[in-house]
């Protein structure tokens, strides 16, 4: 079964014609005639999660906006797909922008909010302009402007590029980014959807959540939430990379088990080599071994494992892949693209960049693998956002369920010649 | 929600505090500090040092003080062991790319890095790498030098600049480890304030470039005072050396720092008033009594005030005493006013009294401190002088020496050369018959007087001034004067002595319960109880 996925091999499918002979602009109109809390109700019912990472549940989310207040109301849109091993957004943004456009309107309508921008990251230049001409055309068709599909409602859509910050993703980053502040990210409460863009109440929701929107309507919340499993509802994008055959974004039920979607549609591992390591929700996930993907690949299964499904980027790694080396590019990731704000984060991801560029230039000591878990558990639950804790949970768990191979590459790389590809990445760090 | 107070338990003990307070300001009211860096009671919560993590029952995690909102019924932990782990790990990462420079650094002794350090600290390193190198002694403004090696970026000046001097010259550049405090390009950190941001960086990442490498800070005692820069009457502080004054290049005033007080000036300072210090002891303090056309022999005080009282004399009995104007300073303080008008109206019966001059066409009121009247007492020359005077305008009376209808002044610790020119002042002196000046520097207007008296900077002396809104504040003596200076009370005493006039004291309480018992608006008003309205001063800013 797919759903948002359902265009992606038709020619062409960027396109409004071709939208709408697949039935797209239907569930749209059939919200227009709904109360929008009953939209808000059935999105309740529906169990769908914020899919950006955080599972929070969208209708939930959408009720926490506050009665009464006269500010207008923003829905912003986190395109911002910056999670290492994540490629779902950019999918739907490159052959199903008008899905998206659907989903915006519909939660538009129900959250009573005329303006919402596109934030999406700065490297996706081309699913900007996809974007663009996408609202171009829906606006042509009269789909947005001040009177969508003739209904005395105004709506506008405005993409906002970033500049390419993995912290702009964060939803306050992400908002004071978009006022054109430095994208730090906002102490808590408020929350965005009290005190949000420019001090309104916002709703930021991932690309990916508002694209299931349409089938929320379209299926109805029940129908839809019995797609996935318990408290998850419906489908998802599962992004698979590394080392299986058929890397790709699969589109399957929430819930699905890990080894069938690394095995059975990722196309398994290549030939003689056997599985190491799976990171099963972007790199932030803590990492699974091998013996650990009998999992139902749901919010609630994978937090009770101790790892979470986040943005669902699966990455795998077989017996090839060295895990300290490995382990060192997510470090420089976070190291990089921590925004520096706040103490623990800040000086927590350098240290750790540090040591464990030393241990990758053969100067790693017994004692690292002890001060690299010391430091990232220093760092999670005093940073400001979850940046912090996205840098440890993988540190975590890397060194605890490989520590054999951390104290072996210690113990030995002082002795042999660093390969070349080690060497090249040291210097990089 | 609705009721205007909350009580909350921190550490056992139970604290009432107005709905919408930050345990941080709660656990203040019981005398307990929570360690802090980026926070400040006068600027916007950060919270991104995380030095103020405690621990709070029920929460699922640690959480900073500064921004957390005490509740009814909340239960803090500002000491238990994890509280005390959370900030040990805070130090350790604040610490872990500092440099340790603290030999070759002003802060020490009034750093919060080394307080911290030896309070909650973890003792042991566990740093085995290099740490971030970035730009050392970088001069971002006339006053302000930044060290950004030593910077924790708790963003304090930033927010200073954007929010309290509103000039935003400062920001934080690049990402992680690499974040940096800069002025912006082409910026540079040169606001009527910026040397508040000394004062509210915890560490040593902004100096001061004025007492850089002058004075290490253990060895300056403080005394709170009020600066005389201006109306205001800011509260500050002054630190002093009395020992070891090769330092300070020997002079015994090493700076200015402000002193909190909510009802004059805050948490802040302005730079004139900071550097204003620097008068204090400059060359161009007069030290002995002199004669202008003397042999240039020290008279000593008691010859002089004789040689005056009797060339005074025998100019009244000459000329009359419509010919004399007194010229006062306006920054004098109310008891040396009242003996001013005691001596000059009541003794002597000169009725021209002058103290105004207006301010500047560049001297305006700002809207944070500054006040166009560079006088630090022109409301209590109002009050004092004001009923009697018969001129109480500095330009009447160089009016009236121009027509000659004043041959003889008096001018009390005022320099009138910078309103009216120096040519002005010494054309119009050199026809007066008699001419004294009383005050504690030369100047165009001291050098062309015939007898100088040297009398004491506010530093040296005692008394109470008004500022401008009628605010009446004690300053205490912080050294003794200078050479054979006085302060004006005791000169104008020893003066009235020397004429045979009723004494005056040279208790500024005394004279200013006299004085209180008079003006209308001290009355009611006790010296004692200015005293007692000092605020007390600690050593390191909060």
């Amino acid at each position: 079964m797919k759903l948002v996925s359902r265009n992606f091999a038709t020619p062409d499918s960027h396109k409004l014609a071709v939208y709408e002979q697949s039935g797209g602009y239907a569930r749209i109109r059939k919200a227009l005639e709904m109360e929008p809390q009953k939209i808000i109700d059935e999105v309740i019912t529906s169990n769908l999660r914020g899919l950006g990472g955080a599972g929070f549940p969208a209708g939930r989310k959408w009720s926490f906006l506050p009665k009464g207040n006269p500010k207008p109301r923003y829905l912003v849109v986190n395109a911002d797909e910056g999670e290492p091993g994540t490629c779902k957004d950019k999918y739907i943004m490159t052959y199903d922008p008008h899905l998206l456009l659907e989903g915006i309107m519909i939660a538009s309508w129900a959250i009573n909010s005329h303006t919402c921008f596109i934030y999406i990251r700065g490297e996706y230049v081309k699913q900007a302009r996809i974007l663009e001409e996408a609202i171009a055309e829906a606006k042509a068709a009269g789909y947005l402007g001040d009177k969508i599909f003739g209904k005395d409602f105004p709506l506008e859509v405005i993409v906002h590029r970033g500049a390419g910050a993995y912290i702009c993703g964060e939803e306050t980053s992400l908002l004071n980014s978009l006022e054109g502040q430095r994208g730090w990210p906002r102490l808590k409460p408020p929350f965005p959807a009290v005190e949000g863009y420019l001090a309104c109440p916002t709703i930021v929701n991932n690309v990916e959540t508002i694209s299931y929107v349409p089938w929320v309507i379209e299926l109805g919340g029940q129908k839809f939430a019995e797609l996935g499993s318990e408290r998850n509802g419906g489908l998802r994008l599962y992004s698979v990379s590394g080392c299986v055959n058929k890397p790709g974004v699969y589109e399957l039920p929430m819930g699905t088990p890990l080894r069938e979607i690394i095995f059975e549609h990722a196309g398994g591992l290549p030939e003689g080599r056997t599985l190491k390591a799976v990171i099963p929700g972007g790199s932030s996930a803590p990492v699974l071994t091998a013996a650990e993907i009998d999992i139902p690949m749901d919010f609630d299964s994978l937090a009770k494992a101790g790892s979470m499904l986040g943005s669902a980027g699966i990455i795998v790694f077989d017996d090839s892949v060295n895990l300290v080396e490995a382990l060192a590019v997510l470090i420089r990731f976070y190291a990089h693209e921590s925004c520096g704000q706040c103490t623990p984060c800040r000086e927590g991801t350098g240290w750790m960049r540090k040591i464990i560029a030393r241990v990758l230039d053969g100067g790693g000591r017994p004692a690292d693998p002890d001060n690299l878990l010391r430091i990232a558990n220093n760092i999670i639950g005093r940073s400001i956002c979850p940046l912090g804790e996205a840098a440890s949970l993988p540190v975590i768990g890397f060194v605890t369920k490989f520590r054999a191979e951390f104290e072996e590459y210690i113990a030995t790389s002082r002795k042999v010649d660093a390969p070349a590809t080690t060497s090249r990445m040291a210097a990089a760090l | 929600m609705g009721s205007a107070t909350v009580k909350l338990t921190i550490d056992g003990r139970e604290v009432e505090v107005p709905s919408g307070t930050r345990v941080i300001e709660a656990a203040k009211k019981l005398g307990i500090e929570i360690p802090h860096y980026c926070y400040h009671p006068a600027l916007s919560i950060a919270g991104s040092c995380r030095m103020c993590l405690v621990e709070i029952e029920k929460f699922p995690k640690p959480a900073i003080s500064c921004h957390t909102v005490a509740a009814d019924g909340m239960v803090v932990h500002t000491d238990s062991g994890v509280a005390k782990q959370a900030r040990a790990a805070m130090l350790e990462f604040l610490l872990a790319n500092h440099p340790l420079d603290c030999p070759i650094c002003d802060q020490a002794g009034e750093c919060k890095l080394q307080q911290y350090y030896m309070t909650v600290g973890q003792y042991d390193s566990a740093l085995l790498d290099n740490k971030v190198k970035k730009s050392k002694a970088k001069i971002i403004g006339p006053h302000v030098m930044l060290d950004s090696e030593r910077c924790i970026l708790c963003s304090r000046c930033v927010r200073f600049t954007d929010e309290i001097s509103k000039s935003h010259e400062l920001g934080i550049f690049n990402r992680g480890d690499h974040s940096e405090l800069s002025n912006y390009p082409g910026m540079s950190l040169d606001n009527p304030y910026s040397g508040n941001v000394v004062d509210i960086c915890p560490v040593g990442a902004l100096t001061d470039r004025d007492f850089r490498f002058k004075v290490r800070v253990w060895y300056l005692d403080s005394a709170p005072s009020i600066c005389h820069g201006c109306a205001r009457g800011c509260n500050i502080r002054v630190d002093y050396l009395t020992r070891r004054l090769h330092h300070n290049d020997g002079k015994r005033i090493a700076r200015f720092k402000p002193r909190f007080n909510p009802e004059v000036n805050g948490h802040w300072i302005c730079d004139a008033g900071r550097y204003s210090y620097k008068t204090l002891e400059d060359e161009d303090r007069l030290y002995n009594p002199r004669v202008t056309d003397g042999n240039g022999d020290n008279p000593g005080w008691n010859a002089i005030t004789g040689r005056i009282a009797d060339a005074l004399s025998s100019h009244i009995s000459e000329y009359g005493v419509g010919s004399v104007a007194v010229i006062a300073s306006a920054s004098m303080t109310n008891e040396e006013m009242w003996a001013a008008r005691q001596l000059f109206y009541d003794g002597l019966k000169i009725e021209k009294i002058a103290w105004r001059i207006p301010p500047g066409p560049d001297d305006i009121d700002d809207d944070l401190l500054i006040r166009a009247d560079k006088n630090a007492n022109t409301f209590g020359a109002e009050q004092i002088f004001g009923p009697m005077t018969h001129a109480a305008d500095v330009q009447q009376v160089l009016d009236k020496i121009a027509e000659g209808k004043i041959k003889a002044w008096i001018v009390l610790d005022r320099d009138l050369s910078p309103a009216f020119g120096e040519e002005k002042i010494r054309k119009l002196t050199g026809g007066l018959k008699f001419s004294l000046y009383a005050g504690s520097h030369l100047h165009a207007t001291s050098r062309s007087c015939r007898f100088l008296l040297p009398t004491a900077v506010f530093t040296e002396k005692e008394g109470t001034i008004t500022n401008f809104s009628g605010r009446v504040q004690y300053f205490p003596l912080v050294v003794p004067p200078l050479g054979d200076a006085l302060p004006m009370l005791e000169a104008l005493s020893r003066l009235s002595a020397a004429l045979k006039l009723e004494p005056i004291s040279t208790d500024p309480g005394a004279v200013f319960t006299a004085l209180a018992g008079d003006i209308a608006h001290f009355k009611g008003t006790s010296y004692a109880e200015l005293i007692k309205r000092w605020a007390p001063i600690s050593k390191i800013p909060s």
